[in-house]
């Protein structure tokens, strides 16, 4: 079996020092793995530490234990003890990660913001951004739109966009933080659509969704993140 | 952003980096290592060290103790402080950009705007007039300068404008890596974000080395591969950057990233 995410005893805790130093676990004893052409999806109640998980596997939280293996460029690189150079390559080419609200930077028109991840990896403008549109078109965000900054776009049409670009990408591994979460009937199918097809294109995946409905139409397998929690 | 391959080496490289200016530390026991088309951010408040640090690795300063090394076009690692003058020309004059906070630190208020330009083009050989100014234009529409104010002297122009002229000066020679000394300082909100976002287009279609000193975090956040925070003349922290924002260890960043107000 060729896991494409490894984890092994994964832990983190956060210790705020400006409130006196207190210590707040988060997760402990997080171990289990993706294999490719697989969403796993993390269930648990609110505060159980499922963002925390899919964060580390990211890399943008710190891993104080454990060990989080990742199939990177025929390699596997644990990302817990990863050079900064290393995590960036690993997000350039291996992992996407789709999260609940976009980061998006002013004046960078809608079109570009879903290609540049296409752009980053040496594909022609013109190319990335005929992909953009027809993804875009595919969520229903409307040709006219696509010209401008999402900043000023409803939360619906602002989730859409960033789904778009983290499906843009032929990336074998994504993490999806509640991707369907502020999205109509329609646009929820095409989400689980879009989910579909990476898992025939083989793209292992981790998701948080607490709609009972798109959980079962999405999850191959189920962790339940409370044991980690609950440990700590 | 950028692009990078992790074999390259490393572009510049510090280590154990100090000044004292008699009992006063400024900066002690700085180390890292820069990579092509990487940028890195140095964050803290006034009096941190973060400006003296930025005049230790340009060799605009000389370090009290420790080295910094420079990899030259040739590809070997050179010690700064052994470089002949020719060479530390060339580093200033081609292979490295500063941008500094005040745009009149970085041109010459009274000369056109093209001379701003074609004076780096010049300063490398380059003597056909109208190639300069055909670059010099092209550069102005690059950084958004309308090319009409191409023979108007900097100090007709806005804040925001002086300080993309000064970005096209220093880009134009196509250097490895520019130095930034709080680039949107002295602008307003609405003019930083055109600013940045310039910037981020340019270093990463450029794949430009930077390092840049700021004492905002949505510069750092936006601009920068990797962060250094610095307090007391020392690195107290360092990472990715989003990991360093998101999930700072040392109270002092804690403190930082909590300082900011929400808009």
């Amino acid at each position: 079996m060729n896991a494409m995410i490894d984890i092994t005893n994964a832990e983190k805790t956060f210790t705020m020092h400006l409130q006196g130093g207190v210590e707040l676990p988060v997760v402990r004893g997080v171990s289990f793995h993706v294999v490719s052409g697989e969403c796993v999806v993390l269930s648990g109640p609110s505060g159980a530490g499922k963002s925390s998980i899919l964060k580390m596997i990211f890399g943008n939280y710190r891993c104080d234990g454990g060990r989080i293996g990742i199939r990177h460029q025929g390699t596997v690189i644990d990302l817990a003890t990863a050079e900064p150079r290393q995590v960036l390559s690993v997000r350039r080419s291996t992992i996407g990660y789709v999260s609940q609200f976009l980061r998006a930077v002013p004046r960078v028109a809608t079109i570009d913001v879903v290609a540049e991840p296409l752009i980053v990896n040496g594909i022609a403008r013109a190319e990335a951004r005929e992909q953009a549109g027809s993804l875009l078109r595919r969520l229903n965000i409307p040709e006219r739109l696509w010209a401008l900054p999402p900043s000023t776009f409803s939360g619906g049409e602002q989730q859409r966009v960033n789904i778009a670009r983290g499906f843009i990408s032929d990336l074998p591994i994504l993490l999806l933080d509640e991707p369907t979460a502020s999205l109509d009937t329609a646009n929820r199918a095409v989400v689980v659509e879009l989910i579909d097809q990476k898992k025939h294109q083989g793209v292992a995946m981790v998701a948080i969704v607490h709609d009972d409905e798109i959980r079962h139409l999405i999850a191959d397998r189920i962790v339940d993140v409370t044991s980690f929690a609950s440990a700590a | 952003m950028a692009e990078q391959t992790l074999d390259d080496k490393p572009l510049l490289v510090a280590e154990n980096l100090g000044k004292t200016y008699g009992k006063l530390v400024a900066c002690r026991d700085v180390s890292f290592a820069l990579y092509p088309g990487e940028v890195l951010a140095v964050v803290g408040e006034s009096g941190s060290g973060k400006s003296t640090l930025l005049q230790l690795v340009s060799a605009q300063l000389a370090p009290s103790a420790g080295s910094v090394s420079y990899r030259m076009r040739d590809g070997v690692l050179r010690d700064l402080a052994a470089l002949g003058e020719a060479e530390r020309r060339f580093l200033f004059r081609t292979d490295w950009g500063f941008v500094h906070q005040d745009p009149a630190q970085g041109l010459r208020m009274a000369v056109s705007a093209g001379a701003n330009v074609g004076e780096r083009l010049m300063a490398v050989g380059w003597n056909h007039y109208g190639r300069i100014r055909d670059t010099a234009s092209s550069w102005l529409e690059r950084v958004e300068i309308d090319t009409d104010r191409i023979d108007d002297a900097p100090r007709t122009y806005s804040g925001g404008m002086r300080q993309r002229l000064q970005i096209a000066r220093n880009l134009v020679t196509e250097p490895r890596l520019v130095f930034m000394d709080e680039p949107t300082g002295g602008l307003d909100v609405s003019v930083q974000a055109r600013l940045l976002d310039l910037m981020r287009n340019l270093v990463s279609e450029l794949g430009l080395a930077a390092i840049v000193v700021t004492h905002d975090l949505a510069v750092a956040r936006l601009l920068s591969h990797r962060v250094m925070v610095m307090k007391g003349g020392r690195v107290i922290e360092t990472g990715l950057t989003d990991q360093v924002l998101d999930d700072p260890r040392e109270p002092y960043t804690q403190l930082l990233v909590s300082s900011i107000l929400p808009a």
